[in-house]
Order: structure tokens, then C-alpha cells, then sequence
């Protein structure tokens, strides 16, 4: 015998819910915890904003440290922010907003259900974001070589006496100041390594996501992890749209 | 007090005695205890007021005698009387909280400096007049004391609970506070932010004595220099005087009557030569240049430990001329160095 | 309906009775089926085993803590050893029981139920949150194991970062992993409750019980990444050593107070809101009354949420901050104190014109409001610059906290185990022992944690290893009532381990109450509804009720 309450008086009509007439086949993908593919999809769209704003206090703890210490120690961060490579890091910002053209591109593929193209813009949002990963690689590595990585190795000759080493658009700053480059420069890599984190995880999702769109999943209707993505690349993209200018841009000397 | 003088002792004196209460020690402390009855009369009050309600109500309406429930929306004047009332008295505890906070973090002008360099795991107390204790503190009663107070490691907590008054001690930079000792008497003195392994033991005494006793106790106790003299020796075996020799050169300032003035910075703002300033001119002096200086002075980062900063400034703050230091010009080594400038006295 | 006139437990007759063959429990066997569920019942019963097993850990540390605290001198343990133990006893307490207590197991059971859905919105990430507790745990137990840490709970900079050479980086690991449990928790119960009430539910036709988690999982979510970033930093300054919060390299290290009180606060109010849910839910069952000012008990618990943001600096008020910003936060923490006073005027008076009984869980809720209600006024202490000059790091803060979070939350946790104990099992409890826990729990904890008041304002600071002897009887006194405490912790874990073999079947609705979740079977489905309902009524509707089982025979079996 089953478990149910059994009414004297049969069920007011109103007392159970109107189920949906079945018009359309659930898609296979669909959830049984949800009553409509619409209610899961709004429920994933909404799930991931929510990420998304727990990621932003999280950085926000960086930017907040930034603002503070660039504020005690502007003399320092000036310096030791002109060290870095506008030309690189604008070549990056390039790269990054082309990565995010083609990942709406994918967006609108998965919608119109073209899945060729879709994982072709797949693809290419990947190699852009490789390419984005390899130049931060070359400028962190050029920062090892000059000996700005912060800790043991840091060296503050550059700062101190800039024409000794060739620099000749700087001036020079005294030593306990040039201690705090090593902040910013702690800063720079906590926040440009968090952002990268952050996108070799989307790149590996995005792998993922592209051996699944070439099987067909994401163009019969189901688009859901490809529009969560697509969030989640943007939001990536504009973290580094506030590092870029906070870190290489402003105070800025003549271009390197 | 608002209330009668002798009924406030009385309340005192028994809490004292049987050991829920401390003495009260200073000047302060009769305005704390006042803010805390004030509070605990509310939390008494508030906390009847809810068992009356919650014991009332249940044994009222108790299924027994009361089986069927009335079902009630709410009552938006009930919400309105129990929200503005607590939110009033909340208001009114803000206020007088703050006024006591206020009082208790703005030494008053004439008071006596004592230094406290905390580090783990004893304090150390300097007077001006050259005193060291460890653990302890002898101070005069009737005269407010201000603590000008430094970790020289991590953050820890100088606390005087029968005086009322505590204050982190932090490293990197001093922080104060002050009192007004009204009982002569020993005093506990503890640590009260966790410290690492002896954070316990961090403990000490506070002797407060009568003005002529503790006249007594420092003219026993002075073993040699006093701060501002141990700061001149500083000054000079350090090479400050090598700049800062009081002429009218362009390398260095005059130190002579800075402490207490408005100094202009390089940048343009203005910054006022208290203890603090002095202490960080010496350890981050590019982030204070003057006005009219270039920003040359070396640090003294890692050179020069708490207490011998500590000596310079009480040192600065009594230096009213250079006369002693371009004394010392033709005594020190540094003199070689240093450039002849016309109108430069040469004994 | 009602057996007797002093209490409205309504079991069903238990000649027939049964647990019904098919529910969340018994629908698959093996283990891997409760390792890999996306049911949130089961996940909720993973979660009530692990927060009890750390419950008793850090109780245990407790214990040692009050034991070494009987004599003045240090003679139990060796300093090193005692700050290891509250650090721990505070890691756990906080990080692995409170945060999670009441939503992780009572709130992952009840909510989908209680908005008519079938699950939360994301079962998967359920499990993975029940999975990254288990490994901030692990990592917890490992710091544990490996040597211990002795920062204290709250990891204090340049102590944690310069000066221990302890498990430091182990223990901000776990608490890190741990933390995103909280957020995937509270993200999960956020969309869930905007995106999946059933037709009907509307905002305000939820139960208070819901309302509450919504708040806390704000919390959870806005609050908890700060968190994060804190304790990354400080693994970061002890691996790389650059000093951004040593003020020898120019850092400072009240920059890490201002980040890490920025979570921890409104962490509390993670921890207490849920309770709050809970005590809701009681006090309006056992007095047969809806809540008396619905909406104003609903929108307190979102400005508790909205408020508690502002106010972090009132733990730093002597830490050499600015004295005008000390102004501000004293203000704001005068108003977050408001709505939790408006919750328990409301509460109280719904007792008012009900229909009164005393069953466990209402014993639990009487000792939340009376024990809250000192916790929390004693919090005005705190706020109150001045006053906090002389209470701040004292006995006075840790009574303070521990009322509002034993003698509150953890009471509102034991009260919600023993209401919705026989929805999630099916089974019932020996009453009379129960409420004899409920009893000696209540004296042993303010014979434990009254006298600290004292004490602190006598003046022995925290986190002391040794005291002067004057501060000793009110000491031994504390340890007593810990002694007693503890039995009342005790008991319950055995009668309720017991009644799952012994207890009473329970039936659909033993409280006669009027949530979704008391008009389907105990235990439930594994999909909770067999059609999804629709919400015709307001909530606490008893009139609805009464109507309802007037018109029903109710079988089980």
C-alpha cells in the first residue's frame, strides 16, 4: 500500500498543479528536479551571476589592497608600474576582447543551432586565449630576469639607480621607497595570477566544451552550458579590463 | 554621578569585595562602571520584560486552559514601540559610549609620557627621565599619564582593567592612551591580544604612588642616562648631525624646535611633528620630505631598534637650538665629511 | 485530534503504524548511493553526520580548555599546547559545525520541500559542497594531526605570518576549501528559492524558515570570498615572504584585520539567521499561531543581512583605528541590533492568545529566546565604544559569543533536530528524556557562561593559558557548568540514535503543523511530492489546516 493521503472527497482540480501539456518533448538534458527546461535554464543563467559576484569580492580584496598600498606608496608604484609593458599588456587586451567577440559568436552559433561554426568560434576563443596566457608567460618571465618576482630575489638597483641599467625615462627614487615596489609587484602578480587562473580553468572548460559541441550536444536546443560560459569568459575578460589600466596605465610615462 | 554619591560607594565597595567588581583605580574609572550598571540595568530590564512575556504568555494561554488559538496578523504600532524604544536606548548608549571612548583616546595636554615597548613576551616602560622597568609601571596618582605605546614584533594589548583603559600596541607605529591614577596601590597589568606561546605570562605590576614617593622612586631607580640624553648620543654616533647640523645648508632641515610644529611637505601638504612623524621620518624619510629639500636622507631602517627611536624622539622634543649639536661637529667623525659652510661656529 | 490536553503530538496508532517501504532512505542500497546522491535529503543526513563528528572534536578541545582553566597555573598542558587547543576548538566550532549546522542539514532537507520543488536547483554542486567540507575538514584534521596550530581562530597578523612556525598554511587551506562549501551552499539555496517555488509560493507565503536562509545565503555568498582572498594572502606572506602586511616592508597588518572582519562578521549573522529560521518555525507550531508580524520577522532578517556588512570595524575599536570611523561602526552596530530585537518581541507575542505546549523543540526555542536576548544585549556592551574599551578582548567578548552562539544558534539547531527528527527519519524520540537534555543543557551552559561575564570584566583576558588565583572560583564554576553542558550534548546523541531502531513511527504530521513538509510522508519520497502542490493559502494557515484534516483519513503503513 502506498503512502499517500487518501481524501474523503475527491481533489479540488485546483489543488493539484496544472502540468504542462506535454506540447513539446523534453529535451534530454532536462533535469527532473525542474518542472520546465525555461525554469532550468533561468535557475543556471541565475546560478551563474551569482558566481560571478562571489568572484568579485574575491578580487575585490586585491583591488582594495591595491588602492591602499598605491595610495601610501604612490612614489614607489609609479616606477615600478612603468617597468611594465604597455605594449604587451595592450596587445593582451587585444587578444582577450577578440577572445570574447568569439565566444558571443559561439553563443549565437549554439542558438541558431550551426555547429559547425559554433565549434569553430569555440576554437578560436581557445587559441585566443592561449595566445593571452603565452604573452602574460613572456612578461612574467621578463619580470624573473630583471628581478622583480617579489621574495629573496628581488633586486632594487632598477629603481634606485634607473641609468645604471639604461633606463633613462625614469627618475631615480631613494631605497626605502624602492622597498615598496616589491608590493606592487606582489600585487601584480596575485592579481594578473589570480586572472590567469582564472582563464587556464576557462580554457580547460573550454576544451571540454568543444569536444562536446563537435559530438552535437549543444545544437539541438540545449544551450545552457555554452551561454553559462560565455559569463563566465566575459566576466574573466573584464577583470582584466580593471587590471590593465590600474596595473600598466595609469601615471603613465611616454609609451615604451 | 547621577545617582546619590554615597549609594554609589556602597555599590562599589560591595561589588569589590566580593569579587565581581574591580577597583576602581583612576579617574575614568567611575564613568566606566556608570556606563556598565547603566548597561546591565538594561539587559536586566530587557531580559525580565522578555520572560515575562514568554513565562506570562505560556502559562496564560497554555493549551490546557486555552485550547484555541487566535490567530493574529500583527500589530504595526506593537512593531513601532519595539522598534523606536530599543533603537532610543541603543542611541542614547552610542552616545554616551562614544563621549567616554572620546575621553579615553585624547590624552589631555599637560599630561606625563611614559613609553611602552611591548615585544614578546614582557613590557618594557621607559620614563623620560631615564627609568627602565620590565613588567612593571610606577606612576604618581593625581597626574594623567599618557602611554605612547610600540610592538616591536606583533600586535599586543597593554590592559589596566582596574583603571579602565586599554589600547592595542601594534608594530609600526605608536598608538596611545592615558590615565589618571587616584589610588595608591599595585595594579594587574596584563597582555590581551593573543601574542604566541608566553601570551599569559605577558603579565605585570602598576604601582601607583604618591607624588613624593614616586619622586623618591625615580631619583632611586634613574641608572644613568636619561631618554633625551641617550637620544643625543644616538644622534650623533648615528651621523644624523653630519646633515642635520643646524645651519642654514640646503642638505638637511634644523631640527631644533621641530617637535609640535607644521612642517610643509615637498608635495604640498602639511604634516604635524608629533612622535609618530618622527619615528617615521627616520625609518621611511622619502615619504616625508620638506618643502625645499631634496629627498636625500638615507633610512634607518633595521639600524635603530624601538627604544633608541623612542630616545630620539623625546631627545627632538626638548631640542630648542642647535647649539650642542654643532659641538658635537668638531667631536664626531662625521665632521670630516661634512661641508664648511660659512657662519659655521668652530670652537 | 489531540491525544491529551497538555500536548499536541499526534502519533498515529502504533499497533499499525509503519515506516512507509518506499522513501528517500530505503530507495537504493549500498553505499555508493549515499556517497553519489543528488538527493538533498541524503546530502542534508551526510552533513548532519559530519558536523556532529566535528561537533564532538571540537567540543573535546573545549573540554581540555576548561579543563587546564581550574587552576591558575599552567599546569595541565604546556602553553604551546593550550593556544593550540582554542585555536582548534574555535576553527572547528566556527568553520566546521556553526557555518554550517542548520543550513547544511536542516536547510538542504527542508527548503526544496518547503517551496514544493522536488530538489534544490543544483544537486550536484550539493554534493560537491558536502565533498568540499569533507576535504576543509580532512585538511583540518591533518593540520590537527601534523602538530596543531596556534594563531587563534582568527589568524592575527604578523603572528600567523612571522611569527609561528606551526600548520599555518594547512589550516588556511582548509578553511578555504571549506568556505566555498558555504558559498555553493548558499548560491544553491538562492536560485532554488527565486527560481523554483512552486505555483502559489509567492514571496510572502513563505516560511519564515526560508526567508532566513535566503538572508544567511546573501551572506554566504557576498561574504565568504573576502574570506578567501584573506587567507590566501596570508598563506602568500608565509610562502613568498614580499610583506604586505609586515610593517617592517611597509605592510600593514590591520589591513588584515579590515579583510578578515569583513567576512567573520556577517559570518555570525551566517550562523545565527538559520537558527532564527528555526525558532520561527517552533514557536508557531507549538502556540498554534502564525507568526505574529510576518512580514516585519521577514524583512528583519534581510536587513540583519544588509546591516551586518557595515559594521566589521567595532571588532577593531582599540586598535589604534581612526576614532571618527570608530563613530560610524559603533552607530551601525546600534541599528544591526534592531531587527534581531524586533524577532523576539514578535516571537513572544505569538505566543500571545495561542494555544501553548512545551514539547522539546519549544523547550529549545524558550532557552534560544532567553539566552539571545542576553547574548545579544550584551553586544550593545561591546558596541558601545567606551564600554568596549574595558570588555574588549576579555571573558566578556568569549560569554558574549558564546550566548549568542551556543546558548542561541546551537540551541535553535538542537530545537530544529528534534522538530523535523521525525520528518527525516520517521521515527520519534523519548520525549521525557529529551526534554531532560533540553533542561540540563540550559543550566550547564549559563552555569558555564555567566560567569565569564564576571571574570571578563574583572579583567582576565582571553586566550590565557594562566590567571591570577583571584579569578578562580568564578573559573571553576565555568568548568562545572561545562561538565553538565557537555552530559546535555551527550544525551541527545543517544536517544535519537536509539529511536531510529526504537522510536515511535511518527506518522506524516506528530506537531499538527502546517508547513508543506508535515503534509507528506515520514520520511519523504526521494522526488518529495508525487504531483507538485499548488499554494492556495497563506503560510501558518492553521484555519487551512484544520480544514484540511477534517476532510482526510490519514493511513500509513
Amino acid at each position: 500500500m502506498d503512502n499517500s493521503i487518501v481524501t474523503t472527497e475527491p481533489l479540488m482540480p485546483r489543488e493539484t498543479a496544472v502540468h504542462e501539456e506535454h506540447e513539446h518533448v523534453f529535451i534530454p538534458q532536462h533535469r527532473h528536479h525542474f518542472e520546465t527546461e525555461e525554469q532550468q535554464r533561468e535557475a543556471g543563467s541565475f546560478g551563474m551571476w551569482l558566481f560571478l559576484l562571489t568572484e568579485i569580492m574575491f578580487f575585490g580584496g586585491l583591488f582594495f589592497a591595491y588602492l591602499l598600498y598605491r595610495n601610501w606608496y604612490y612614489d614607489a608604484f609609479v616606477p615600478a608600474s612603468n617597468f611594465l609593458s604597455v605594449t604587451l599588456g595592450g596587445t593582451n587586451t587585444a587578444i582577450l576582447i577578440t577572445s570574447g567577440f568569439f565566444m558571443a559568436l559561439a553563443v549565437w552559433a549554439a542558438e541558431v543551432r550551426k555547429k559547425q561554426f559554433l565549434v569553430i568560434a569555440l576554437i578560436l576563443t581557445t587559441l585566443f586565449g592561449l595566445a593571452f596566457i603565452s604573452i602574460k608567460y613572456v612578461e612574467w618571465h621578463d619580470e624573473w630576469v630583471h628581478r622583480h618576482v617579489p621574495g629573496a630575489s628581488f633586486d632594487i638597483s632598477e629603481f634606485v639607480s634607473p641609468k645604471a641599467h639604461g633606463i633613462t625615462d625614469q627618475k631615480p627614487i631613494s631605497p626605502d621607497m624602492a622597498e615598496h615596489c616589491q608590493i606592487f609587484f606582489f600585487l601584480y602578480f596575485a592579481m594578473t595570477g589570480m586572472h590567469a587562473l582564472h582563464m587556464i580553468i576557462g580554457i580547460g572548460l573550454l576544451v571540454w566544451l568543444i569536444l562536446r559541441a563537435q559530438r552535437g550536444d549543444f545544437s539541438a536546443g540545449y544551450v545552457a552550458p555554452i551561454e553559462n560560459f560565455g559569463l563566465y569568459w566575459h566576466f574573466v575578460d573584464i577583470v582584466w579590463l580593471f587590471l590593465f589600466p590600474l596595473l600598466y596605465l595609469i601615471n603613465r610615462h611616454p609609451l615604451k | 554621578m547621577g545617582i546619590s554619591e554615597v549609594l554609589w560607594q556602597f555599590l562599589v565597595k560591595w561589588l569589590t569585595n566580593s569579587a565581581l567588581f574591580p577597583r576602581e583605580a583612576s579617574t575614568i574609572a567611575p564613568y566606566m562602571d556608570a556606563l556598565y550598571f547603566f548597561l546591565i540595568g538594561v539587559t536586566v530590564v530587557g531580559l525580565v520584560l522578555v520572560l515575562l512575556l514568554i513565562g506570562g504568555f505560556s502559562f496564560r494561554y497554555r493549551k490546557a486552559v486555552h485550547p484555541v488559538a487566535e490567530q493574529i496578523e500583527g500589530s504595526t504600532l506593537l512593531e513601532a514601540i519595539w522598534t523606536i524604544i530599543p533603537l532610543g536606548i541603543f542611541l542614547v548608549t552610542f552616545v554616551w559610549g562614544a563621549l567616554l571612548y572620546f575621553r579615553i583616546y585624547t590624552p589631555p595636554v599637560n599630561s606625563m609620557n611614559i613609553y611602552i615597548v611591548g615585544k614578546q613576551w614582557m613590557w618594557k616602560a621607559e620614563h623620560p627621565g631615564g627609568q627602565h622597568e620590565i613588567n612593571e609601571l610606577h606612576v604618581p596618582i593625581g597626574q594623567p599619564i599618557q602611554l605612547t605605546m610600540i610592538s616591536q614584533d606583533v600586535f599586543h594589548s597593554y590592559s589596566l582593567p582596574e583603571f579602565r583603559v586599554k589600547r592595542e600596541v601594534i608594530p609600526g607605529r605608536y598608538t596611545t592612551v592615558w590615565f589618571q591614577a587616584t589610588t595608591p596601590g599595585t595594579y594587574h597589568l596584563f597582555c590581551t591580544q593573543y601574542c604566541g606561546t608566553d601570551h599569559s605570562k605577558m603579565v605585570g605590576e602598576i604601582t601607583a604612588m604618591l607624588p613624593e614617593d614616586y619622586k623618591k622612586w625615580t631619583e632611586l631607580s634613574t641608572s644613568g642616562m636619561s631618554l633625551a640624553q641617550n637620544g643625543e648620543r644616538i644622534f650623533a654616533s648615528m651621523g644624523c648631525n653630519a646633515c642635520h647640523t643646524g645651519n642654514a645648508s640646503n642638505r638637511a632641515p634644523s631640527l631644533a624646535g621641530l617637535y609640535g610644529s607644521k612642517v610643509q611637505m615637498a608635495n604640498g601638504s602639511i604634516q604635524l611633528a608629533d612622535a609618530a612623524y618622527i619615528r617615521d621620518v627616520i625609518l621611511n624619510p622619502s615619504q616625508h620630505v620638506p618643502a625645499g629639500y631634496a629627498p636625500i636622507m638615507p633610512t634607518y631602517k633595521g639600524q635603530i631598534s624601538e627604544d633608541g627611536l623612542i630616545a630620539l624622539v623625546e631627545y627632538l622634543k626638548q631640542l630648542n637650538t642647535n647649539y650642542r649639536i654643532q659641538q658635537t661637529q668638531t667631536t664626531s667623525v662625521s665632521d670630516q665629511a661634512a661641508p664648511t659652510t660659512p657662519g659655521m661656529v668652530k670652537p | 485530534m489531540s491525544a491529551t490536553s497538555t500536548t499536541i503530538l499526534n502519533l498515529p496508532d502504533q499497533t499499525t503504524a509503519a515506516i512507509p517501504k518506499k522513501n528517500y532512505i530505503s530507495s537504493e542500497h549500498g553505499l555508493l548511493s549515499w556517497l553519489l546522491t543528488g538527493d538533498h535529503k541524503r546530502i542534508a543526513m551526510l552533513y548532519l553526520i559530519s558536523i556532529t563528528f566535528f561537533f564532538f572534536i571540537g567540543g573535546a578541545f573545549a573540554g581540555l580548555i576548561r579543563l587546564e582553566l581550574l587552576t591558575p597555573q599552567p599546569d595541565l598542558v604546556a602553553s604551546d599546547t593550550y593556544n593550540k587547543f582554542f585555536t582548534m576548538h574555535g576553527i572547528i566550532m566556527v568553520f566546521l559545525f556553526l557555518v554550517p549546522s542548520v543550513p547544511a542539514t536542516l536547510g538542504n532537507f527542508l527548503i526544496p520541500i518547503m517551496l514544493g520543488a522536488r530538489d534544490l536547483a543544483f544537486p550536484k554542486i550539493n554534493l560537491l559542497s558536502w565533498y568540499l567540507y569533507l576535504a576543509g575538514g580532512t585538511l583540518t584534521l591533518a593540520a590537527l594531526v601534523l602538530g596543531g596550530v596556534d594563531t587563534g581562530w582568527t589568524f592575527t597578523t604578523p603572528l600567523s605570518t612571522h611569527y609561528l612556525n606551526t600548520h599555518v598554511v594547512t589550516t588556511a587551506s582548509a578553511i578555504f576549501v571549506a568556505g566555498f562549501s558555504s558559498i555553493f551552499t548558499g548560491l544553491n539555496f538562492i536560485v532554488t528559492i527565486h527560481r523554483m517555488r512552486c505555483p502559489g509560493m509567492t514571496w510572502f507565503r513563505m516560511p519564515l524558515f526560508v526567508w532566513s536562509h535566503y538572508a544567511a545565503s546573501i551572506l554566504m555568498v557576498l561574504g565568504t570570498p573576502v574570506l578567501a582572498i584573506s587567507l590566501t594572502l596570508v598563506g602568500l606572506e608565509r610562502l613568498v615572504g614580499i610583506g604586505v602586511f609586515d610593517p617592517t616592508k611597509g605592510g600593514d597588518p590591520l589591513l588584515f584585520q579590515h579583510l578578515f572582519w569583513f567576512y567573520s562578521h556577517p559570518a555570525v549573522y551566517i550562523m545565527i539567521l538559520p537558527g532564527m529560521g528555526v525558532i520561527s518555525e517552533v514557536v508557531s507550531t507549538f502556540s498554534r499561531k502564525r507568526v505574529f508580524g510576518y512580514t516585519a520577522v521577514a524583512f528583519s532578517s534581510v536587513a540583519i543581512a544588509l546591516f551586518g556588512f557595515f559594521v566589521w570595524e567595532h571588532h577593531m575599536f582599540i586598535m589604534g583605528v581612526s576614532n571618527y570611523s570608530a563613530l560610524v561602526f559603533s552607530l551601525l552596530s546600534m541599528l544591526v541590533a534592531v531587527p534581531s530585537a524586533i524577532k523576539i518581541f514578535n516571537w513572544s507575542f505569538t505566543l500571545q492568545k495561542g494555544s501553548i505546549t512545551f514539547e522539546t523543540p519549544m523547550l529549545y526555542a524558550f532557552g534560544f529566546m532567553g539566552l539571545f536576548t542576553i547574548g545579544g544585549l550584551t553586544g550593545i556592551f561591546l558596541a558601545a565604544l567606551g564600554m568596549d574599551i574595558q570588555l574588549t578582548e576579555t571573558y566578556f567578548i568569549v560569554a558574549h559569543f558564546h550566548f549568542v552562539m551556543v546558548g542561541g544558534m546551537l540551541m535553535a539547531f538542537l530545537s530544529g533536530v528534534h522538530f523535523w527528527w521525525p520528518k527525516m527519519t520517521g521515527r520519534m524520540y523519548p520525549e521525557s528524556l529529551s526534554k531532560l537534555a533540553a533542561v540540563v543543557t540550559f543550566i550547564g551552559f549559563i552555569l558555564t557562561f555567566m560567569p565569564q561575564f564576571i571574570v571578563g570584566y574583572l579583567g582576565m583576558p582571553r586566550r590565557y593559558h594562566a590567571y591570577p588565583p583571584e579569578y578562580q572560583v568564578l573559573n571553576v564554576l565555568s568548568t562545572a557548568g561545562a561538565t553538565v553542558l557537555g552530559v546535555g550534548y551527550m544525551l541527545p546523541i543517544l536517544y535519537l540514535a536509539w529511536s531510529l531502531k526504537y522510536g515511535a513511527i511518527a506518522g506524516n504530521n506528530p506537531w499538527q503543523a502546517t508547513g508543506l513538509e508535515w503534509q507528506i510522508q515520514s520520511p519523504p519520497l526521494t522526488e518529495n511530492f508525487t504531483e507538485i502542490p499548488v499554494m492556495d493559502h497563506e503560510a501558518y494557515d492553521y484555519e487551512w489546516l484544520e480544514h484540511k484534516t477534517q476532510n482526510e483519513v490519514t493511513t500509513v503503513g
